[in-house]
């Protein structure tokens, strides 16, 4: 009823392009801003915040990362945690080495870092395809990993392997560090997702973004129309790792405050960055959000929602409940709909045009 | 008239709602809030089970018998890990708000991320023979405690068993020394001390990294130690690595009594892991296992046997249970002493950080608190946030740990410069604020 495009007219091609051609799309984007940029910071605690929202907007960064690769480009790979990796690495060798510059200068700097090393080992991607290429990628995890441990240059010498995050400001704000509050890293993550997330819509939905839709869905036949293959895959591969490496960046300075970091990349973020883009929706920005959401969010408010609301739930009984939970929700989410939550959302909103009259 | 009637109720209720949350201070009064991060679940369980019940069930046990510590009820809550540096730093941002007077992170990764933050929001931390090394030196680490000995206390304490045996530190002139280690920071961490031991009594270190996803695949590793023979070996090593790698050494014939564990590989399952072909394996320790001293039978009898620890009966006593009583032991202890210097029944956790540096735990208290014999007297200083205690080596007799060597102190002199320049480094490339806290008098 009020979902629909009657009596909106298109006069120019441009409106009839926008990504978003309905009024109260643009107004529900509008909402959803204003949203993550006043209330939340507005009303939520330090631990929603801390814990569920910068962990959900690094992920959701690194999924649409994974989605520019596997859902756009249809390539397989298992290397995304490694390539988050390299950025984080790369931030802390860029900071320690010039402590002066900005520190979100260097996070997105690491993007490029992480970009070069994903076009390295994107090159087998020409010949190799699908579930051997995620093979490959498993390579470059593997690799890299081992770097992280065995390189002591990369976390200059130090006697745990730590990567350590002093405070680092933005106007006098610090913003990395134990003094940052969470309000301040959150607004920086935040700006940094909105900007790649439209940087990264304007890509797929261009004239690189179909290239890209060519190559997956049918690779010979893109290249009979033109497309160089290799430029494209490898296109792919670095704005990929570019996403990643920005996460990682994000993931350690952002959010971890240092650690341990040669654990925290491993396989098993790999794994879980690819579950967030397939349940989220392959070929989907929308749906690398909600894949985030569904696979970051969901075990905290599983883990500390219930309990706050009287759920007698603690310790490891609640961890096995939710890994239960988790499962099979995930296979319900994938039986009921295989193309993922946003198709789900997409499905959603079709019905809401049509009601209350549907025919 | 409905909506009246709707407005005084809801009016009602939010009154009742205000007067119940202002009814939780007073209520607090009496209450100390610890936190435990626990991990039973994820790869490493195994150990982490028998530690979070001996932790739980010591705390508990001073609630049921004693109503608590010196009249305030310790609040216990158990917050799930899984060993996961992620879900740690969860634990600690849900929790910090409730006032805990101390942290016990129970995995280095999450000690690491824990140090910053806990510092910044001036909250105790005390990990308990694991974490930064460095943390031992209270004059930069205000608010981080790693008692009673670091990991280079360990692997110097080591060398000092190994020199016993061969009949002096003069005899350890071209012996090879081994150290299998697990190729993470946590394995890598005695390297530096035995290399700076290595030169100055100049015997040969061998390194032997088992990677993480290899721990329970050592064959090519062993094979290595058959073709360089090495006289003794060091394991710091961490989960399904330890029994692996006890399993190995029995297969290749080497030598048990030759094998020393770091604390961490002192688990019974461990050591069962080798059969019989484990009897004489050996591992480092600053407590005793077993049930033969008047706490852990005070546990028995107030908390296991009125089923409210959810520990089989038949591990009360093991290795790694005792360390976790001992872990709190030193959490209930701390708690005491702060309780003494402030005067209140409920500290803060700034009280705790004075009752943990002035922690002084003697052979009489020990046996007041039904612990002769169970550990080393401790004393932490301002300064010294170790104490780089005694420690001794623990056997494995084929069924149980039992003590193999006299209690006996690390090479302090050896471990000391090298503190000081790890944490001098830490500080330095963290713009580590200098300490403002100032130190108690007499410690």
């Amino acid at each position: 009823m009020f979902y629909r495009e009657a009596g909106q007219f298109k006069t120019t091609y441009p409106s009839d392009m926008a990504i978003f051609p309905i009024a109260q799309d643009r107004i529900g984007i509008g909402i959803i801003l204003a949203m993550a940029f006043i209330f939340i910071p507005l009303f939520a605690s330090d631990f929603i915040m801390s814990s569920v929202m910068i962990p959900f907007l690094v992920f959701s960064l690194a999924a649409i990362g994974l989605n520019i690769l596997t859902g756009y480009t249809g390539l397989i790979s298992l290397g995304t945690g490694a390539f988050m990796g390299v950025g984080a690495y790369a931030c802390y060798k860029l900071m320690t080495i010039f402590p002066g510059v900005n520190i979100i200068v260097w996070i997105v700097t690491a993007g490029f870092f992480s970009a070069a090393v994903g076009i390295l080992f994107g090159i087998p991607s020409l010949r190799i395809k699908g579930f051997y290429l995620a093979v490959a990628t498993l390579a470059a995890q593997f690799f890299l990993q081992w770097c992280f441990v065995r390189i002591p240059w990369l976390y200059n010498y130090n006697a745990s392997g730590a990567i350590e995050v002093g405070t680092r400001t933005l106007f006098g704000i610090p913003i990395v560090g134990p003094n940052a509050t969470p309000e301040a890293r959150y607004y920086v993550l935040l700006c940094i997702v909105v900007v790649l997330t439209w940087i990264a819509s304007n890509l797929v939905h261009g004239r690189i973004g179909r290239s890209w839709m060519a190559v997956r869905d049918m690779d010979i036949a893109a290249e009979l129309m033109g497309i160089k293959l290799l430029d494209t895959k490898l296109l792919a591969f670095a704005v990929s790792s570019f996403y990643a490496g920005v996460a990682g960046a994000c993931m350690m300075f952002l959010w971890y405050g240092g650690g341990e970091a040669s654990d925290a990349f491993n396989i098993n973020q790999s794994f879980l960055i690819l579950f967030m883009v397939i349940i989220g929706g392959l070929g989907s920005l929308i749906g690398s959000f909600f894949g985030a959401a569904f696979i970051s969010i969901l075990p905290t408010i599983l883990k500390f929602g219930l309990p706050a609301i009287g759920v007698p739930l603690s310790g490891a009984t609640a961890e096995h409940l939710i890994h239960i939970t988790v499962g099979g929700l995930i296979i319900f989410f994938l039986i009921v709909e295989p193309h993922g939550l946003a198709r789900l959302w997409q499905i959603g909103k079709q019905k809401l045009r049509m009601w209350p009259f549907p025919y | 008239m409905k909506f009246r009637h709707f407005a005084l109720s809801t009016a009602a209720a939010v009154l009742a709602g205000a007067t119940a949350l202002t009814a939780i201070p007073a209520q607090a009064q009496d209450q100390i809030y610890v936190p435990l991060l626990t991990y039973r679940t994820g790869p490493f369980a195994n150990s982490g089970v028998p530690i979070a019940d001996g932790m739980h069930d010591y705390l508990r046990m001073l609630n049921e018998r004693d109503g608590g510590i010196g009249g305030a009820k310790i609040v216990i809550e158990e917050c799930e890990t899984g060993y996961d540096t992620k879900k740690g730093i969860e634990c600690y941002e849900s929790t910090k708000g409730k006032n805990p007077v101390v942290y016990n992170p129970y995995s280095t990764g999450i000690t690491l991320q824990m140090i910053p933050k806990a510092s910044a929001d001036k909250i105790p931390v005390l990990s308990m023979a694991y974490g930064l090394s460095a943390s031992a030196k209270g004059n930069t680490f205000p608010w981080i405690f790693n008692p009673p000995v670091t990991y280079w206390d360990g692997a110097s304490a080591f060398i000092r068993h190994v020199a016993e045996q061969s009949g002096g530190f003069d005899k350890l002139k071209g012996k090879k020394i081994g150290l299998i280690h697990l190729d993470a920071p946590f394995g890598k961490e005695p390297i530096a001390l035995l290399e700076a031991l290595s030169k100055k009594y100049g015997f040969e270190l061998k390194l032997y990294p088992v990677a993480a996803s290899d721990m329970q695949n050592q064959g090519s590793v062993w094979l290595n130690i058959r073709r360089d023979r090495p006289d003794w070996i060091y394991n710091q090593g961490w989960g399904a690595m330890n029994p692996t790698a006890v399993k190995e050494a029995a297969k290749n014939n080497f030598p048990m009594d030759r094998l020393v564990g770091v604390w961490w590989a002192g688990g019974d399952d461990d050591a069962r892991g080798g059969g019989d072909g484990a009897k004489g394996y050996k591992s480092l320790n600053f407590h005793a296992a077993g049930t033969d001293f008047p706490v852990i039978q005070d546990i028995q009898k107030h908390v296991v046997d009125k089923g409210l620890s959810k520990t089989p009966k038949d591990k009360v006593g093991e290795n790694l249970y005792n360390r976790g009583v001992y872990n709190s032991m030193l959490i209930a202890e701390a708690i005491r002493n702060a309780q003494k210097i402030s005067g209140k029944k409920a500290i803060t956790a700034e009280d705790m950080r004075k009752g943990l540096e002035s922690l002084n735990i003697t052979d009489a208290r020990l046996k007041e608190i039904g612990m002769a014999g169970f550990a080393a007297p401790m004393k932490l200083t301002c300064e010294d946030h170790n104490g780089h205690n005694k420690v001794y080596v623990a056997q494995w007799d084929g069924t149980k740990w039992v003590k193999g060597s006299e209690w006996m102190d690390p090479l302090k002199d050896e471990v000391m410069p090298l503190l000081e320049s790890a944490a001098n480094d830490y500080a330095k490339a963290n713009n580590w604020p200098a300490r403002t806290e100032a130190c108690q008098k007499g410690s």
